[in-house]
């Protein structure tokens, strides 16, 4: 880039192929769907050269972002023109000094049919606390194994949090195939080796195949040199597997050509999931309208009672005229409107924030629950939970903590904690107590009910945090069993 | 912590209350709108696109820090990704105004049409506008002008001094982590202790959408709505909505000059040094800042829709083009955010 050194330019003229897309434009030119996906693995399996591959490739990194990489890479010794791409996600002056990544990094890129957010995921220090962040709102997550050493510990480990913790879909890139001599033999012992482990996880949705990140191979473009594989390649795999939130594409939209590669892309039932909005906080405007619509007497005049209740669509849909219930009061009432970003809607879906409002005044402030007219949740005193241990301190039995699910945060006691999941041998030993980066089951006693649902059928209704009640700090992830 | 803790919620199975409304007569021009949702025909139908989810994301955030915090502020600069939060905020609490005072760092270098922006932008959305100003420092001597002359390194200690005189327990911020690398590794809840500082090895993972914003006295967080968004996406959410910017960031012509590789503009806290040739030449900013640090780009842009065709095509990061003070060194921006910069 001359630009750089000589006053920053841009370039019109540079329109056509946009870097930010790099893929053919054969399709549509739709607005682009988002999807968020989390990588898993070490450096020695060659995670930050896919991640850095997947930047690369698919022109998310600028010239100057490369440039900076690059002069660092040869400060580090590295051959002329080539990068040391842990540099573009080791984005703390720790991590490049001690050279290992200790943080989740976000990157962002866009192949012009599709947003990705890419959670980096950290294998090394920590690994349990940034898969667990990386895999709660990821669509799907990449498990990076370097073939020539097949399932490792650490694979299962990844592989068990990324199944207890429902990811919709699991990659697993059987990485460094140029070493193994693109051989189909080779790759295909440690892929049923995969199929092995995850089908004992009760991993559904699958995805293997094999790659070269550093070459290049069926990252963007299906490589030659791996005739034997007819799957996708990395990136139309992501392009392609249903995001949650464009689950309620129409049939049209998911009939291209990529889609028979992805069996569950078909409209699932996470629209026929009951409604639930959490309640955020009750919008009640009254004399504090916008100035604009302070100004315009006939909107002061039609909204002088106007109140609703606002929040996040956690699942579901829902409609004006439907009638909802609304926990823990069990009130039963009708929603007569909804905006949508502040605009006037007839229906609205997970994952919109809205605003709704109701035809009774009923009592729904934050902490409360609406759902579906009969679909209200049992409220719960008391849980047994998977609990992800994240803070650095011990957790007991007895000890006094909060739990945070939805908008409720309420006192809670660990009456018990009952096993560790020991992620080598995938058995539950029993303990007393969680350590850091510990997976245990365990037992909690609320100080109020909760509308807890099991994490299997609904993600957001099974999952919590344990918070300490006087630092605050985020103690351990939880999801409800059953 | 200012939430509530719930002790006990009330025994749930009240009687429902009779069906009064059938409802569908209120559809109709009812509520709030100042436009129809953007929804031809449906959600069902209709995938929800990037910016509509992002536009969700941001607005679930905004909400949950008015609800759980007493004193919430925004930073608005009058730049691009401030005035799109403060717009999701007009948004978030429809038809009711923006809950929450805006705060500026003023470094005495802003560009005289930004500060003009600024105003109309509070007067238009009737909210309260609080200034921090880097100036008073420097004038009794709490600050030093650096030898370079860029002041947005000065800002932190105002910005800390406002917050704790404006007992604001949240701050909202227009970053984005695709900015720079240190902001990478930003939360979007993201907890400061009372010296302002970033902990960037020990922040609270993020899990599902359930932020934790608990702190202790004096501790206050940062929100960082936009978060996720990256330039294009701001820049196509602008021209979808049609957020009023100020009219730096269209082209137009300007006095400039170059310095360390960048088009410096003519002006009053940036005049060139001996020896650097001044050119008329078509401009336009892609950050708005300290106009001592802030550099133009070369761009015929002069509307959204050109701005938005340049950036998908640009082959420099907006930091890397327009930030003096980011090229300082490769971690520039994580000491700035360790010591409480934004």
């Amino acid at each position: 880039m001359t630009t750089a050194r000589t006053g920053a330019t841009l370039v019109p003229e540079l329109v056509e192929g946009s870097p930010t897309t790099v893929r053919r434009a054969h399709r549509p030119a739709a607005e682009p769907t988002l999807f968020r996906f989390a990588t898993a693995g070490s450096v020695d399996d060659g995670k930050s050269t896919l991640v850095g591959r997947l930047l690369h490739d698919s022109k998310a990194i600028l010239a100057d972002q490369l440039e900076q990489v690059a002069r660092t890479s040869a400060d580090r010794g590295f051959a002329h023109g080539e990068f040391d791409f842990a540099l573009l996600t080791d984005g703390l002056r720790a991590e490049r000094e001690q050279g290992i990544t200790i943080d989740v990094a976000y990157r962002y890129f866009s192949t012009g049919t599709r947003s990705f957010i890419l959670a980096d995921c950290p294998g090394h220090v920590q690994y349990t606390r940034n898969m667990v962040t990386g895999a709660t709102t990821a669509d799907a997550v990449i498990v990076l194994i370097d073939g020539r050493k097949g399932v490792l510990e650490q694979t299962r480990r990844h592989l068990a949090v990324v199944a207890l913790l429902r990811v919709p879909h699991v990659i697993v890139a059987v990485n460094k195939i140029d070493l193994l001599g693109f051989s189909e033999d080779a790759y295909s012992a440690v892929a049923a080796q995969v199929r092995s482990v995850t089908a004992d996880l009760g991993i559904e949705d699958l995805h293997v195949l094999p790659v070269s990140a550093l070459e290049g191979d069926n990252i963007v473009e299906r490589s030659a040199r791996t005739p034997w594989y007819d799957g996708p390649a990395l990136l139309e795999l992501l392009e392609s597997l249903p995001a949650q939130v464009s689950r309620y594409a129409p049939p049209s939209l998911l009939d291209n050509p990529l889609s028979r590669y992805a069996p569950s892309s078909l409209p699932d039932n996470r629209t026929l999931e009951p409604f639930r909005l959490p309640v955020q906080l009750v919008l009640r405007p009254q004399g504090g309208l916008s100035p604009e619509l302070a100004a315009d007497a006939a909107a002061v005049e039609r909204l002088r009672d106007y109140r609703a209740v606002a929040g996040r669509v956690a699942s579901g849909s829902v409609r004006v005229g439907d009638p909802v219930e609304i926990f823990p009061t069990g009130l039963r009432t009708s929603v007569t409107g909804i905006q949508i970003a502040g605009a006037d809607a007839d229906e609205a879906v997970a994952p919109q924030s809205v605003a709704l409002q109701f035809a009774d005044e009923v009592d729904a402030a934050r902490g409360a629950l609406v759902v579906a007219a009969d679909t209200l949740p049992p409220g719960r005193r008391e849980a047994d939970v998977e609990l992800f241990q994240l803070d650095a301190r011990t957790l007991t039995g007895g000890a006094r903590v909060l739990v945070k699910h939805g908008t409720a945060t309420v006192q809670a006691i660990v009456t018990q904690i009952e096993s560790r999941y020991d992620l080598d041998a995938l058995v539950h030993t029993p303990v007393d107590a969680l350590q850091t980066n510990d997976i245990g089951r365990a037992r909690l006693r609320l100080a109020a009910e909760l509308p807890l649902e099991p994490y299997r059928s609904s993600r957001h209704g099974g999952s919590f945090l344990v918070i300490h009640p006087s630092d605050g700090a985020t103690l351990a992830a939880g999801i409800v069993r059953g | 912590m200012s939430e509530t803790i719930t002790h006990a919620l009330p025994e749930h199975a009240h009687p429902a209350p009779p069906h009064t409304h059938p409802a569908p007569e209120l559809v109709e021009g009812s509520t709030t709108t100042l436009r129809q949702a953007q929804r031809p025909d449906g959600a069902q139908s209709a995938p929800l696109s990037t910016l509509d989810l992002l536009e969700a994301e941001a607005i679930h955030v905004i909400r949950e820090v008015v609800a759980e915090f007493e004193r919430p502020v925004l930073l608005f600069s009058g730049g691009k990704d401030s005035v799109v939060v403060l717009h999701l905020a007009t948004k978030a609490f429809a038809p009711g105004r923006v809950p929450f005072p805006v705060m500026h760092v003023d470094t005495g270098h802003n560009f005289p049409e930004v500060l003009a922006f600024r105003d109309e932008t509070v007067a238009r959305l009737g909210v309260k506008l609080e200034v921090a100003r880097v100036q008073d420092y420097i004038d009794d001597g709490r600050l030093s002008e650096r030898a370079d002359g860029t002041r947005n390194p000065l800002q932190t200690l105002p910005l800390l001094d406002a917050i704790a005189n404006g007992r604001h327990d949240a701050v909202f911020g227009g970053a984005r982590r695709d900015e720079d690398k240190a902001r990478a590794k930003e939360r979007i809840i993201s907890l400061r202790d009372e010296f302002g500082q970033w902990d960037p090895r020990n922040q609270r993972p993020e899990l599902w959408s359930l932020y934790n914003g608990r702190h202790t006295p004096g501790q206050h967080v940062r929100a960082f709505p936009i978060s996720n968004w990256t330039e294009l996406d701001v820049w196509r959410y602008i021209e979808r909505e049609g957020i009023p910017l100020p009219p730096l960031y269209f082209a137009h012509e300007r006095e400039i000059y170059s310095r360390d590789g960048m088009w410096r503009p003519v002006g009053e806290f940036s005049p060139p040094s001996a020896g650097e040739r001044v050119e008329v030449r078509t401009v336009r900013y892609r950050t708005v800042g300290d106009m001592s640090c802030t550099g133009a780009v070369e761009s015929n842009a002069a509307d959204l829709a050109a701005i938005v065709a340049e950036v998908a095509v640009s082959t420099l990061t907006e930091r890397g083009a327009t930030r003096a003070d980011d090229r300082l060194s490769e971690a520039a921006m994580e000491d700035r955010k360790k010591d409480g910069y934004f």
